[in-house]
C-alpha cells in the first residue's frame, strides 16, 4: 500500500538532499517568511514545506499532479485536514501510551507489536470510512487512486482477518512449535504451527490422534525450569514477533508517509487562507518544458512582502517568452528587489507543484535556480567584497547546468562602474551561451547599455517606474537603461533638501 | 617412503624442546616466535621452534616441504585441511563437558563427521597437486591408503547413515502454562508466514529486523533434555543407531593425521609471516647449511624481527650483508651509536639459527653453518639481586658462557665490559678475545674498542655508517673496512662547528 500524492509512482523523500545554494536561496528570496506561513509555527509543516519547496520537480506532468492534487484540497480542505489529523492521532497515540518496541525478548516485541497493531487497526478503519463517504468529491488522479486502493485493500474482511490473527497471537490456549534436531541433537529450526481456528480446542484436538504424546509439568518451584520453557516459547514465536513487528513498523511508515505527503498540502492550504485574507489572489501556473523560453504572468506579486506587511502588494506583468536575458535598471526603491524576488519565487511554487501569487503564471521549468544578490560586507572576511562576490559566483558555476536560472542583484557593483560591467558582462554572456536565463538588477548602467546596444532578440529591459515627480509606482516598465538610479530622489527623501538648495 | 611426521625424516630424534633457549630475548626471536604463533595458540608450536637441527638431511627435507608449500594451491589446500580439523577438537572437547547423554553422542557424531570430511577432503586435494617434496609425497601415499581403508570407509558410510536418520527426526512440542507435550510432526502448517502474508500490504522499505538471534550459544538445559528423551522414545532407532556409532567408533583420529595437523602448522605458521614479509620487498633464501664449513655469509640479511614490527609501516627495512673466508671467525662491529650495530648482530644470530630449523632466512643469499649452541651476551639492566657490580655481572656470565662454548658454537656479544674504565675495558676485552680466538668459534662482537678489529687475522672489522654531509643521518649500514673513528668525529665536530678550521674563525684573533 502506497500513499502517492506526491508523485504518481514513489513515495516522498522527506530527507533528500537540498540543492548545494540552499542557504543562498532561503536568504535572498525570504523563504522563511512563505514556509512559516505555511506551517503556522508546526515545525513539521515547515520542514516539508521547506524539503518540498527547494526540491523542484523538472517534468511538467508531475507538476500538474500537483496541482491537480492541490485544487482537490482546496475544494476539500475539511476532509483533507481529517486525513492528516488521523495521521497526527497515530503519533499521540504512541506518545501517551508509551508504544514502541523496547524488548529483546520475542514474548515482548510480539505483546508490544499487538497493542501496536491494534491502534491502527483503528486509525485505519477511520481512513476506510472517509475513503467511504467522501471519494466521490475528489477528482485528482493522486486522490482517486488513493481513496480507491485504500478502500480495495482495507476492506471488511481484511480487518477481520487481521483481527483474527491479534485474537490468535495472545495464545490463550498454548504454543505449538514443530523442531527438527540440529547438531548435537540440539532442536533447531523452531517454527510456530498454525491454530486452528474453527475449533476453539484445537491443541486438544492436534495431540488427540493417535501417534503418541508424552507430557511432563514442571515443578512449581523449579524457578529455572520455567525460564528454559519461556525461552523455548520465545524460540519458536521468534519469527511470528518479528513479523508482528515489522507488520507494526509497516504500518507506522503508512501513516507517516501519509502525514509526510499530506503535509505540503496543508501548508498550501494554509498559505492560501492567509492570502484569501489579504485579498490577494492565486493562480495555478503553466509549466512547460525547461527547453523553451516563456515567462509570462500578470498581477506577479511579492507573496514574501505581501506576507510581511500583511496587506495587497503591487504586482507586476511581463511578457518575455522567448526571452533569456531580463535586465532591471531604474529608480531605488522602485521595487527591483521585489521583482526579482517574486520572479525566484513563483519558479520555486510552480516547481514543487504549488500556485503561485499572481493573476496569471506561465514559464518554462528551470533545470536549477541560483541567486547572486549583492551582500552586507562581512567584517569577519578577510576577503575583498569583489572577491567574496567571485567566489560565491565560482559556486554557482561549479553547480550550474543549462536551462537553469540565474537572478543577480546588484552583483559585482564592489569594483568601479568600468570594471563591474565588463566583469558582469563576461559572465552574462557566457551563461547566456550555455542557455542560462538571466534576470540582472543593476546599477552598472554600461554593463546594461552593451547588452541593449546589441539588440539582441532575447533580451527584455525593464526599469523601474518614476514619475516625474519622482514618486515610485513599483510597477517595472519596459524600457532602455537610464543612466541615473534616481539616487537624489533618495538623498532627498531623507534629507528633505529643498530644490533649491541641490 | 614410508611417511613418518612431515617434519621428520626419521625417527628417534628429539623432537620438541619445551624450554625458549636462553639467547631467544637478546636476539628478538621471542617476538619472532611469538608473531608466528600468535594465531595458532591450540597446536602448541613454539616447542619446535625451540628445537635447532644440526641434521643436513633433515633440514634439507623440511626445505622440500616448504618449496613445496610456496604453491599457492598447495597451502590453500593445507589452510582448508587446519580450518576442519580443530572443529573435531572443539567438538570431541564439547563432549567432554556436556551432561546429557544424547547431546554429548550427537556432538561426538558431529566431530566425527567434521574428521571424515577434513581428511577426505586432504586426500583429494594432495592427490590434485603437484608435489616433490619426500614428506608430501609419503604423506599422500599415507592418506590416500588410509582414505580407502575398511576401517575409515565404513566410518564415513555409518556416520553419514546415523546422521541422516537424525536429521529426518520431526517433532512438535506444545507449551501450555507449566506442561509440555511432545509429539512426532503431523503436516501441521507454519503460522508464521500466514501472519506475515496478512502484513504484507503495508511492506514499503527496509525496516528493522526484529528476530532474535538464537544460533549462538550452542547448549541444552533440563527442559530441551527431557524434551530430547521424548524424542528418543518417539524415535527409538534412529537413536539406538546413534548408539552403536559411538561405541564402534570412540576412537576415530589417526594418530598420524593427528600428529600431521599439528606439525604441519610449523611451516604454514613460518611462510605465512614470510609471504607478508614479502611484500615490503625483501628476500628469503634456502640456505646452505654445513655442520663443517665455518666459511659463512648472508647477503641483503636483515632482523626479522624488526622487519615485522615495521611491517605495517613506511619505514624502510635496512638490509645488510656478511661473510667470513677462513680463518676469519670474529667480526667486530664498531661505529656509531644508533646506526645499526646490535640489529645487524641479531640478524646474524637470528640468520644462524632459522637456518637451524630448516626455514628459509632473511636475504638473497646465505650459507650458514650448523652450530651446537648460541650463547649471547647483551647489555643488561643491573639486577639488584644478584649482588654484583655491573662489571662483575659481565665477567661472571662470559666466565659461564666460555665454560662451556665448543669450537662449534656461536657468540654474540654485544657491548660488554661498557661499565669500566676504556683501559680497563681493552685489557679485559683482548684477554677476552684471546680466548675466542682460541677457541675458533664463530663470534659476532659489538664493541667501542678499536683495538679488537685488528686483533689477529681471525678478527674482521665491520662498521656502521654515517652520511658524511649529515652525520646525523643513520644509513644503518654496516660495511666491512677498517674502523674509523676519526671521520666520525670530525663530523659530529663539523655539526657543532667545532674543527679547527671553524674554531679558528669563531675565536675573535
Amino acid at each position: 500500500m502506497r500513499v502517492f500524492l506526491m508523485y504518481p509512482d514513489r513515495d516522498f523523500e522527506p530527507n533528500q538532499k537540498l540543492p548545494p545554494n540552499e542557504a543562498a536561496l532561503m536568504q535572498d528570496l525570504e523563504l522563511n517568511t512563505l514556509f512559516d506561513a505555511m506551517a503556522l509555527g508546526d515545525e513539521f509543516l515547515f520542514e516539508m514545506a521547506k524539503q518540498t519547496g527547494l526540491s523542484s520537480l523538472s517534468d511538467p506532468d508531475l507538476i500538474r499532479y500537483r496541482q491537480d492534487v492541490l485544487k482537490d484540497c482546496l475544494k476539500n480542505t475539511t476532509v483533507v485536514r481529517e486525513i492528516y489529523q488521523i495521521s497526527i492521532e497515530s503519533i499521540r497515540n504512541k506518545q501517551k501510551h508509551w508504544m514502541g518496541i523496547f524488548t529483546r525478548y520475542p514474548s515482548g516485541i510480539l505483546s508490544s507489536s499487538i497493542v501496536m497493531l491494534q491502534m491502527f487497526v483503528g486509525l485505519l478503519k477511520k481512513l476506510r470510512k472517509i475513503a467511504d463517504e467522501h471519494a466521490g468529491q475528489f477528482a485528482s488522479a493522486g486522490f482517486t487512486k488513493f481513496f480507491a486502493m485504500i478502500q480495495q485493500e482495507l476492506d471488511d474482511d481484511y480487518f477481520v482477518e487481521i483481527e483474527n490473527h491479534l485474537k490468535a497471537l495472545k495464545f490463550r490456549g498454548g504454543v505449538l512449535l514443530n523442531a527438527e534436531l540440529g547438531k548435537g541433537n540440539e532442536g533447531v529450526n523452531y517454527t510456530l504451527r498454525k491454530p486452528n481456528k474453527h475449533n476453539a480446542h484445537w491443541i486438544k484436538h492436534v495431540f488427540a490422534k493417535k501417534s503418541p504424546v508424552y507430557s511432563f509439568t514442571l515443578h512449581p518451584r523449579d524457578d529455572h525450569g520455567a525460564r528454559a520453557l519461556g525461552a523455548l516459547r520465545d524460540r519458536g514465536i521468534n519469527r511470528v514477533a518479528n513479523a508482528a513487528a515489522q507488520s507494526a513498523e509497516h504500518i507506522d511508515n503508512f501513516i507517516n508517509t501519509l502525514r509526510q505527503e499530506i503535509a505540503f498540502y496543508i501548508g498550501c492550504l494554509n498559505l492560501s487562507e492567509q492570502l484569501a485574507q489579504l485579498g490577494e489572489s492565486i493562480a495555478f501556473p503553466q509549466p512547460v518544458s525547461a527547453n523553451e523560453r516563456q515567462h509570462s504572468f500578470s498581477g506577479l506579486y511579492d507573496v514574501c512582502l505581501a506576507l510581511t506587511i500583511k496587506q495587497k502588494v503591487t504586482g507586476n506583468d511581463l511578457a518575455a517568452d522567448g526571452k533569456d536575458l531580463v535586465i532591471i535598471t531604474g529608480a531605488n526603491q522602485g521595487g527591483k528587489s521585489t521583482f526579482l524576488r517574486s520572479i525566484g519565487l513563483a519558479q520555486l511554487m510552480m516547481q514543487c507543484g504549488m500556485f503561485v501569487a499572481a493573476e496569471s503564471f506561465c514559464a518554462n521549468i528551470c533545470k536549477g535556480l541560483f541567486t547572486h544578490y549583492k551582500r552586507e560586507e562581512d567584517v569577519t572576511m578577510n576577503s575583498g567584497k569583489l572577491d567574496e562576490e567571485l567566489g560565491r559566483m565560482s559556486h554557482i558555476v561549479d553547480n550550474i547546468t543549462p536551462n537553469s536560472m540565474v537572478l543577480f542583484n546588484e552583483s559585482f557593483a564592489a569594483t568601479n562602474e568600468r570594471e563591474g560591467s565588463e566583469i558582469s558582462r563576461q559572465i552574462v554572456s557566457v551563461l547566456l551561451e550555455k542557455r542560462i536565463k538571466v534576470f540582472f538588477v543593476t546599477h552598472l548602467y554600461e554593463f546594461a547599455r552593451v547588452f541593449f546596444q546589441k539588440k539582441m532578440g532575447s533580451a527584455i529591459f525593464l526599469r523601474a517606474e518614476r514619475q516625474a515627480n519622482g514618486a515610485r509606482t513599483f510597477k517595472l516598465i519596459e524600457g532602455e537603461p537610464l543612466q541615473t538610479s534616481y539616487g537624489q530622489d533618495l538623498y532627498k527623501q531623507i534629507f528633505g533638501l529643498s530644490r533649491t538648495e541641490s | 617412503m614410508a611417511f613418518y611426521s612431515i617434519l621428520f625424516d626419521k625417527d628417534g630424534v628429539q623432537k620438541e624442546t619445551t624450554v625458549q633457549p636462553a639467547f631467544f630475548t637478546d636476539l628478538n626471536l621471542d617476538q619472532v616466535i611469538d608473531a608466528l604463533t600468535a594465531h595458532k595458540q591450540e597446536y602448541n608450536l613454539k616447542p619446535f621452534f625451540y628445537t635447532p637441527l644440526r641434521d643436513v638431511q633433515t633440514l634439507r627435507y623440511r626445505h622440500e616441504v616448504m618449496q613445496d608449500m610456496e604453491d599457492e594451491t598447495l597451502m590453500a589446500h593445507i589452510k582448508a585441511f587446519a580450518e576442519k580439523m580443530p572443529i573435531v577438537r572443539r567438538y570431541l572437547d564439547l563432549v567432554e563437558k556436556l551432561d546429557f547423554n544424547y547431546h554429548k553422542k550427537g556432538w561426538f557424531l558431529e566431530a566425527a563427521l567434521a574428521y571424515c570430511e577434513a581428511v577426505t577432503g586432504l586426500a583429494r586435494d594432495l592427490n590434485l597437486t603437484a608435489l616433490k617434496s619426500r614428506g608430501f609425497l609419503a604423506l599422500r601415499d599415507y592418506i590416500t591408503d588410509y582414505v580407502h581403508s575398511q576401517e575409515f570407509q565404513t566410518l564415513l558410510t555409518e556416520a553419514k547413515k546415523v546422521k541422516d536418520g537424525l536429521s529426518g527426526v520431526k517433532y512438535c512440542v506444545m507449551v501450555r502454562h507449566n506442561t509440555v507435550k511432545v509429539k512426532k510432526y503431523e503436516g501441521e502448517t507454519d503460522y508464521s508466514v500466514e501472519v506475515e502474508k496478512t502484513f504484507e500490504k503495508f511492506k514499503q522499505g527496509a525496516v528493522k529486523d526484529y528476530g532474535v538471534d538464537f544460533s549462538k550459544g550452542s547448549g541444552m538445559n533440563h527442559i530441551e533434555a527431557k524434551i530430547l528423551d521424548f524424542v528418543v522414545r518417539l524415535y527409538p532407532e534412529r537413536f539406538a543407531a546413534l548408539d552403536r556409532f559411538c561405541v564402534s567408533y570412540n576412537q576415530f583420529v589417526d594418530e598420524t593425521i593427528r600428529v600431521f595437523d599439528r606439525e604441519i602448522q610449523f611451516y604454514v605458521a613460518y611462510l605465512d609471516l614470510v609471504a607478508d614479509i614479502k611484500h615490503k620487498g625483501l628476500s628469503f633464501c634456502y640456505p646452505q647449511v654445513s655442520v663443517t664449513s665455518r666459511q659463512v655469509y648472508g647477503y641483503d640479511g636483515f632482523d626479522l624481527a624488526l622487519a615485522n614490527t615495521l611491517l605495517y609501516t613506511e619505514k624502510p627495512v635496512i638490509c645488510n650483508d656478511f661473510f667470513l673466508k677462513d680463518p676469519e671467525r670474529v667480526i667486530v662491529v664498531s661505529g656509531p651509536n644508533q646506526g645499526g650495530k646490535t640489529t645487524f648482530a641479531r640478524m646474524f644470530g637470528q640468520l644462524h639459527y632459522l637456518g637451524s630449523l630448516g626455514c628459509p632466512v632473511p636475504g638473497r643469499a646465505a650459507r650458514l653453518f650448523l652450530f651446537d649452541q648460541v650463547f649471547t651476551h647483551f647489555e643488561r639492566e643491573e639486577d639488584i639481586r644478584s649482588l654484583r657490580g655491573k662489571l662483575q655481572d659481565d665477567l661472571v656470565r662470559i666466565h659461564d658462557i666460555l665454560a662451556c662454548a665448543t669450537p662449534d658454537s656461536i657468540l654474540i656479544l654485544n657491548e660488554i665490559f661498557a661499565s669500566t674504565t676504556l683501559k680497563d675495558a681493552v685489557s679485559l676485552s683482548k684477554k677476552i678475545m684471546a680466548k675466542l680466538v682460541k677457541l675458533d668459534l664463530l663470534c659476532i662482537w659489538v664493541t667501542f674498542i678499536d683495538e679488537l678489529a685488528c686483533f689477529s687475522e681471525k678478527t674482521v672489522s665491520m662498521v656502521s655508517t654515517i652520511v658524511p654531509e649529515n652525520p646525523a643521518v643513520r644509513t644503518l649500514k654496516i660495511v666491512r673496512k677498517p674502523t674509523d673513528g676519526l671521520a666520525y668525529a670530525l663530523s659530529i665536530a663539523e655539526k657543532h662547528r667545532l674543527t679547527s678550521k671553524q674554531i679558528k674563525e669563531r675565536i675573535e684573533s
